[in-house]
């Protein structure tokens, strides 16, 4: 069973209506027993950086044992940024540091929010992003992760390089929305699925 | 491998009324006449596989009674269609985001409710980011004889003459003296995500958006631009998509009567050269 970890935060019905149209058992919960019963989570998210830590505080070191001990996990959007150190879009607030390292906001010169589809540059071999080459994904951020260690699998081009998707050992996120890109989307998930049961 | 820029969207809209059991999609032209095109779910749907980029519920009734109606429309359409979702039309208060948020949807707009409380946008991208904060435009040519006339607004050169634009609320039935650049600009100030900007004076007739307004708009907002009214054919979308800098456009009647499938469109913009997801 995957849990889609339920904050307050984020458009949970997609991310599970996704895994649903894969043939993946999924469940939206807060409830820290069946977190750490689950074979895999993933924290979905939209909103700002402070406000989902302040939201995830309860879940926090749940949430920190179950990814150490190895277990499966998918951050989306900003799912991925609170796996960072820290945030310019809420300073002083400290993120999951799991990965070292700091979200950034898109410099000017660009339409901010980033929204709207993009293709990938896979720069390293990524079981997640199997058959992800030239293919598009569904962007909506004002800001973006800088990890200081070498994690990224994926970028983005939308005038500066940013971090698309970051992989290390059992910890998988995506910046883009795989619940919202289509086909594409739904690919990722089904990779992510196979992971699981690897 | 070449990597494409940011791609441009396409948006089928489906205008529903929902006065009858789970909603139909209906056309109108110039904001009035009106012809039925189906079931919002399986028009949805049916665009979705088509490869449409998103896709836009707009709620024509506007009324608080309906809304039961909408969320059911999202709920069953987010079960097939992994695309975003945008809902507009009685959107009055947070709370209403917040709800079709839940249901399914991933972004909100509203126009009317915007203009009579523009705090709303505000708290509205407070409470669910700007992303989420979709306002809609209704925008119609003012023309004018002196170009230097007026201080307070946007002039634009049109090829004929010069106008500026008039915001208008329910629906293109009342008007508001608002100009639609500047209410544009304070919109992005208060914390909107995206305009979506239809020209009154193109809607319904076939003869392609109009490009100095979604021009003026797009070079002078940091958001992005959805251009909207009076697509008759693909050409036109090239068109707001180069001339009018548009970031996605807008299109309904083209896709509903299968004049022009999405696919058919996608295809004739990537041969012109636009970056396109296919």
């Amino acid at each position: 069973m995957i849990a889609i970890i339920d904050y307050g935060s984020g458009n949970l019905r997609s991310i599970a209506n996704a895994f649903r149209r894969i043939g993946a058992d999924a469940r939206v919960t807060s409830d820290p027993q069946i977190l750490a019963a689950a074979d895999a989570l993933v924290l979905p998210g939209v909103g700002a950086f402070g406000s989902a830590m302040a939201k995830l505080e309860d879940l926090r070191e749940t949430l920190l044992g179950n990814i150490r001990d190895g277990k499966p996990f998918l951050g989306i959007c900003l799912g991925l940024q609170v796996l960072l150190s820290e945030s310019q879009e809420s300073p002083g607030v400290q993120g999951l540091d799991l990965i070292p390292g700091r979200v950034i906001r898109i410099p000017p010169g660009n339409k901010v929010p980033h929204m709207g589809w993009n293709q990938l540059v896979i720069v390293k071999d990524s079981q997640l992003l199997e058959g992800a080459e030239d293919e598009y994904f569904y962007f909506v951020h004002s800001y973006y992760a800088e990890p200081s260690t070498d994690v990224v699998v994926a970028r983005t081009d939308y005038g500066v390089e940013m971090t698309a998707a970051i992989e290390s050992d059992n910890i998988h996120a995506t910046q883009f929305h795989p619940e919202k890109s289509g086909e594409a989307g739904l690919d990722v998930l089904r990779n992510f699925v196979e992971i699981i049961r690897a | 491998m070449a990597i494409e820029m940011l791609a441009k969207r396409i948006i089928p809209c489906l205008d529903c009324d929902l006065q009858v059991p789970n909603g139909r999609v209906v056309k109108g032209v110039e904001f009035k006449q009106i012809r039925y095109a189906g079931d919002p779910v399986e028009l949805a749907t049916r665009y979705y596989e088509d490869g449409a980029d998103e896709i836009v519920f707009l709620d024509i009734t506007a009324s608080h009674e309906r809304r039961e109606t909408m969320t059911h429309v999202i709920e069953a359409t987010t079960e097939n269609v992994f695309v975003p979702i945008c809902v507009g039309g009685g959107i009055r208060k947070p709370e209403d985001y917040v709800k079709m948020l839940k249901a399914g949807a991933d972004k909100c707009s509203t126009n009317t409710a915007a203009i009579k409380n523009p705090e709303l946008i505000n708290e509205a991208s407070d409470l669910v980011g700007s992303q989420a904060c979709v306002v809609a435009i209704d925008a119609k040519r003012r023309y004018i004889d002196n170009p230097r006339e007026s201080d307070e607004r946007f002039i634009i050169e049109v090829d004929d003459g010069y106008c500026w634009y008039e915001c208008s609320i329910y629906g293109g039935r009342e008007f508001t003296g608002i100009d639609a650049v500047k209410w544009a600009m304070e919109c992005q100030d208060r914390g909107a995500g995206e305009i979506l900007l239809t020209s009154m004076d193109r809607d319904g007739t076939k003869m392609g958006y109009d490009i100095p307004l979604t021009r003026t708009m797009s070079e002078n907002l940091d958001i992005p631009v959805i251009a909207s009214g009076g697509v008759g054919e693909p050409e036109h979308i090239y068109e707001a998509f180069t001339d009018g800098k548009a970031d996605a456009a807008l299109a309904a009647s083209i896709f509903h009567f299968n004049e022009y499938p999405v696919p058919v469109v996608k295809e004739y913009l990537r041969s012109r050269g636009v970056p396109i997801r296919l």
